[in-house]
């Protein structure tokens, strides 16, 4: 009894040791691996003749060692000397450094590809597609314009996301527990909800003069309506002898809905706000490059319209880190509040 | 255990009671058929018979979570209009909210009563009489069949209730942990005073425990006898007398022909 009782914390304390998706190599080829391979991708860098003639840019007046991408390079091969090091004397960091090197190495030993058919062989060609060397230049270049539209973005992401989610969960709620609510609900939800949000664009723009409001209506409907239907089967699922148990122990409506239904919909609920999340960041990017003058779809759309394509693939790496970030950030919260589900969830 | 507070028991009475089930296709299930049942104040009463007789039906009856469709139910001299604190339930599925701990499920009936501040401090003595009090953080999933169904009992007993109805509780336990199982339930009961309705299946466990046994026939659901076990407990289960009551309890459902009903799941 008890050992079952130790195993789950034991799980989740140390996750990364022996889990399925672990590559079983030995731990100091894996810890050191992202030095080799950042110096492989230096030596290609310097030794490799360039086929591909870059635009003039800023980085013509760069020196050879200063340029960004062996800037890159030496930062991955210094900060893995650090990790070493660190793993060597705090064991709380070594399953998190064996898991994350040979990661690393595999993303460089990608930067070396890239490099390889773009920059030194010219299979792919300019201005489509440029090398490693000057989209990390675009991206030091405009770093100030590209935090700017990051930080719009989210801005944007966040205030239509929590829009979404609320009007979501209210709706939710109602259809999932008044039989009456979700009679007439239902047919409504199954005709409008499936629309693209950005289908709506024209009538949102009648709405509000502004777009900011616009974006934050479109990227709402997004999200609310996977919530909408995520968490009212949820509720409408709720095991009835739970129900049954918490009646038979006094409780009310208000305890019933928001003590046992909410929280036992709960895995259904971050389902609706994981599709959710998605939705949001197809619309954002969507309602930028049409209608908001600022945030990442905006530049993306501007740097194409300048055949700017060093910049857009800028634009997509920080994307790219942005969009993760959030989804990152939403699994922790998931992995918290759901930490009394059997197991450990594996989506 | 001397600080938990001894309750009074309160009588249940049904008196001609009824329930039918509207099928989709077919006749109606008539699943109690005109049912009557005295149980006294205190009183341990098990309802056995074979599945499909309707033992869960009448439990939930008196639960208040149906309502019969003919006859009466009294608590006390109240009757009974739906669920209440003061009728505790547990099932043969312990139903354990799976996203509080177990210290958090056993408040939840205080918590929902809106009592939890005043008798906070009963929360640690049922954790100790279910002998739990290591495990009040640990969440339901972490915790062995019985360890959950003492949890369950633990959160119907703080509520006081007046009466326990019991739902195979005992059910889904293997034979050691449900003997053991048993005789927690006696001293709870014994040292409470709540009055006990049981469903069973197991002719051994109602002998065990109950003052008196109604014995349920299927199809439709009735209480053809009762038997009165008449033995001072503890009870010993390979006593000659104790032994003697399960030949004519065995009779009596061999007689009633209720016995070649398995397979039905609707108890």
């Amino acid at each position: 009894m008890t050992s079952k009782l130790a195993d789950p914390q034991r799980t989740v304390a140390a996750p990364v040791a022996h889990r399925r998706g672990d590559i079983p190599t030995r731990s100091v080829v894996a810890v050191l691996s992202p030095i080799l391979v950042a110096a492989a991708a230096l030596a290609v860098h310097r030794y490799l003749p360039d086929e591909q003639l870059p635009p003039l840019s800023w980085l013509d007046t760069l020196p050879a060692w200063r340029q960004p991408y062996p800037v890159v390079l030496a930062l991955v091969g210094a900060g893995t000397i650090l990790a070493a090091i660190a793993q060597a004397v705090v064991p709380l960091l070594r399953p998190i450094v064996r898991h994350f090197a040979p990661l690393i190495a595999g993303a460089t030993g990608v930067a070396i590809v890239w490099e390889f058919v773009t920059t030194k062989m010219n299979w792919l060609h300019q201005p489509f597609f440029p090398g490693p060397n000057e989209v990390f230049g675009a991206m030091v270049e405009d770093r100030v314009l590209l935090l700017e539209s990051a930080w719009h973005s989210l801005q944007l992401l966040l205030a239509g996301y929590a829009v979404g989610v609320v009007a979501g969960l209210i709706t939710g709620i109602l259809v999932g527990w008044f039989p009456r609510v979700r009679y007439w609900a239902m047919p409504a939800l199954k005709f409008i909800g499936p629309i693209p949000a950005t289908a709506l664009i024209p009538l949102v723009m009648t709405i509000w003069k502004d777009s900011f409001p616009c974006a934050v209506a479109l990227i709402g409907f997004a999200v609310w309506f996977p919530m909408t239907i995520l968490t009212s089967s949820g509720i409408a699922n709720v095991r009835l002898s739970y129900l049954d148990v918490a009646r038979t122990l006094g409780a009310g409506r208000f305890y019933l809905i928001f003590r046992v239904a909410v929280p036992a919909a709960l895995p259904n609920i971050f389902v609706g706000l994981f599709m959710g999340l998605g939705a949001s960041f197809l619309t954002l990017i969507v309602a930028e490059t049409v209608g908001v003058q600022a945030g990442l779809g905006w530049y993306l759309k501007w740097q194409q319209g300048y055949m700017e394509y060093a910049k857009v693939y800028g634009t997509l790496i920080l994307s790219a880190v942005f969009f993760s970030t959030l989804m990152t950030l939403l699994f922790k919260l998931r992995d918290r509040v759901l930490k009394w589900q059997k197991g450990v969830i594996k989506w | 255990m001397v600080s938990i507070p001894v309750v009074e028991g309160a009588a249940l009475r049904a008196a001609n009671v009824s329930k039918t089930f509207a099928a989709a296709d077919g006749p109606a299930l008539v699943a109690l058929d005109r049912v009557s049942l005295e149980v006294g104040a205190g009183e341990l009463v098990s309802l056995v018979g074979p599945s499909g007789c309707g033992k869960s039906t009448l439990l939930r009856l008196v639960a208040g979570l149906d309502r019969p469709s003919a006859g009466e139910l009294w608590v006390g001299d109240e009757p009974i209009t739906g669920p209440n604190a003061e009728r505790g339930l547990v099932f043969q599925d312990p139903s354990l909210f799976p996203w509080l701990t177990i210290r958090r499920n056993i408040e939840s009936g205080l918590v929902a009563r809106g009592v939890l501040r005043q008798r906070r401090h009963e929360v640690d003595e049922y954790l100790r009489l279910v002998g739990l009090e290591g495990f009040a953080d640990a969440y339901p999933h972490q915790l062995s069949g019985g360890m959950a169904q003492r949890a369950a009992l633990a959160r119907a007993l703080v509520n006081h209730p007046r009466v326990l109805l019991l739902d195979e509780p005992l059910g889904a336990l293997d034979q050691f942990t449900r003997m053991r199982m048993q005789d927690e339930l006696l001293r709870m009961w014994e040292s409470r005073g709540t009055t006990l309705l049981l469903v069973t299946h197991d002719i051994d466990e109602a002998l065990y425990l109950s003052d008196r046994i109604a014995v349920m026939t299927p199809r439709p659901g009735r209480i053809d006898q009762i038997l009165d076990v008449d033995l001072p407990r503890p009870r010993h289960r390979n006593d000659r007398r104790f032994l003697d009551y399960r030949v004519r309890l065995l009779e009596m459902l061999n007689l009633t022909g209720g016995a070649e009903d398995e397979g039905d799941t609707s108890s």
